[in-house]
């Protein structure tokens, strides 16, 4: 072990090596683009909505493991919540990352990205995905 | 060498020793830079210019020496070198200063696919600002300039043609001597970028015939903050002062003002003077080595990690490969590895890269490189041949993770 394997744990480099929910949707409510403009990572989210919930997603995209796992794990985190929950849970994982505070449980899979707030470089791969999610449920 | 930048002994958290290999982005200091900026605030500091007392001449004559220890390390007149925040503020005076007042609908400005963000977009507002045409030199698939197409792309038209002399993304040095003869006699100007080639080779603008040169002090030993905008004496009456107010002017009445000579006219406000004293102290270490020694120094280890680099699996390596067209700048890509995760890796080792699109979107997308990102390794006068080894040994270590 050394300190490489904090920033990169083993949950998020499964995600990178085999990203959930990559792809395009055959119909889709809204369709968000959005790119780091530091480093360039770029993502495309897209959302089925269903009676207020958050019945489908999936992003394509080109980036750092961060970036990628980390869309990742937000696909799977969110599917099947409601609008209003999936806002709770987005404030709860960019506060987790901002501010270093201790996660709440029901942040799941996205709890392995609590270390990030120590790499400043990387606030903004890590979050990419989860401001375009908030930018298509606004 | 290393024994004289103090920064360079440093220690990671994690024990590995720093290998500093970002110089491109940034070059660090020796103790004589340092320890000069402190001697000034110990014992020379006031306004400059203004005030007639023994500090006062103490920072007015350091200020005025540095203008001419810059002045000579480009073959410049002392009252052709104007200083600046650096080489964006310098590019952007020119644009305002002198493309606002000289530009119009019908004219034409050119810039190569390869110019660094900060003497791109400039010209490119400009032009947008002025609704006349922009024009993007297209590259040769190692990203040199494709001449061919540079010199169909220029007409009678053309106002302004930008160039770096030295690119920062793949450290390409480009024929600006050649591209100013053609300039010249389509008449228009020529402003050149040297932020990445006044550090690393021997710059005299007056065999360039360069009309404007801008470049930055942290790039080549000197402060941050600090930046010099070269105005051929020509070019001085038709350059209006971007920013006025106070140090610039002549006389002041309450309908109207009239401006100081050059370069005064073009330093309102309070200078930053132990900038500028910091990169004349930068210029006297840089020329006790040499400008040649340094650009022979860089591409001996460009010719090292190229060799190196070359043979290694999943190693993309980008730019030319002739020696005389480059200089201490490695920029790579390792397959399926995005350059943000090698740098971070490389980190780990102790090694300082670049990542990312180095202010340099243009180029990356034009060569369809991978990620639209790359790593870049640059060298500078302190690096040897062990620190290209540790590069390399990082390297591996970052295949084997990913």
């Amino acid at each position: 072990m050394d300190e490489l394997s904090d920033l990169y744990a083993e949950v998020i480099m499964d995600h990178q090596r085999h990203p959930r929910n990559f792809g395009k949707l055959e119909n889709f409510d809204r369709e968000i683009q959005m790119t780091n403009s530091s480093c360039g990572d770029q993502i495309s989210l897209q959302i089925k909505f269903e009676n207020e919930k958050i019945k489908d997603l999936k992003f394509t995209g080109m980036g750092c493991a961060i970036s990628m796992a980390s869309a990742s794990v937000m696909t799977e985190v969110m599917k099947g919540l409601s609008v209003k929950e999936a806002k709770h849970f987005c404030d709860e994982f960019l506060e987790m990352i901002r501010e270093g505070k201790v996660p709440a449980d029901d942040l799941k899979d996205a709890k392995v990205f609590s270390n990030i707030h120590k790499y400043p470089m990387r606030i903004k791969c890590a979050t990419l995905a989860w401001h375009a999610l908030q930018k298509a449920i606004e | 060498m290393k024994k004289d930048f103090p920064i360079l002994s440093t220690v990671l958290p994690n024990g590995k020793k720093l290998v500093y290999l970002d110089n491109a982005a940034t070059t660090q200091k020796p103790l004589s830079v340092i320890e000069r900026i402190s001697h000034f605030y110990k014992s020379e500091n006031a306004n400059v210019s203004r005030s007639a007392h023994y500090l006062g001449e103490q920072t007015t004559v350091s200020y005025n020496n540095a203008r001419k220890a810059v002045a000579k390390f480009i073959n410049a007149d002392e009252d052709e070198v104007i200083f600046t925040s650096g080489t964006t503020e310098s590019i952007n005076m020119i644009a305002y200063g002198w493309g606002d007042p000289n530009v119009s609908e019908d004219d034409e400005i050119i810039v190569m696919t390869s110019e660094h963000h900060s003497d791109f977009v400039p010209w490119q507002q400009l032009a947008m600002r002025k609704k006349c045409k922009f024009k993007v030199v297209p590259l040769n698939i190692d990203g040199t300039i494709n001449m061919v197409e540079f010199k169909k792309s220029i007409t009678s038209k053309t106002k302004i043609v930008a160039c770096a002399r030295m690119t920062n993304s793949f450290g390409i040095i480009n024929p600006v001597e050649e591209i100013s003869k053609t300039v010249h006699e389509n008449g228009a100007i020529l402003v050149v970028d040297g932020a990445q080639s006044v550090p690393s080779m021997p710059t005299d603008v007056k065999n360039m015939d360069a009309d404007f040169l801008s470049f930055s002090g942290h790039k080549m030993l000197g402060p941050m903050g600090i930046g010099v905008l070269y105005a051929k004496k020509d070019m001085l009456e038709s350059l209006k002062p971007f920013l006025t107010g106070g140090g610039m002017i002549d006389e002041v009445k309450d309908e109207s003002t009239t401006f100081a000579c050059a370069p005064d006219r073009y330093e309102a406000g309070t200078p930053n003077v132990e900038g500028a004293i910091g990169l004349a102290s930068a210029i006297e270490y840089l020329d006790e080595i040499g400008m040649e020694n340094i650009l022979e120094h860089e591409r001996s280890l460009f010719e090292y990690a190229y060799s190196k680099l070359k043979s290694v699996d999943r190693v993309t390596l980008y730019g030319p490969k002739e020696i005389e067209k480059r200089a201490g700048i490695v920029t790579f890509n390792i397959k399926g590895i995005h350059p943000h995760d090698v740098a971070a890796v490389l980190d780990s080792n102790g090694i300082a890269i670049r990542s990312g699109h180095h202010c340099a979107q243009p180029i990356l997308r034009a060569l369809k490189v991978d990620f639209m990102a790359t790593a870049r390794a640059s060298f500078y006068i302190y690096n040897d041949k062990s620190d290209v080894d540790a590069l390399v040994d990082a390297i591996e270590d970052a295949k084997r993770r990913f």
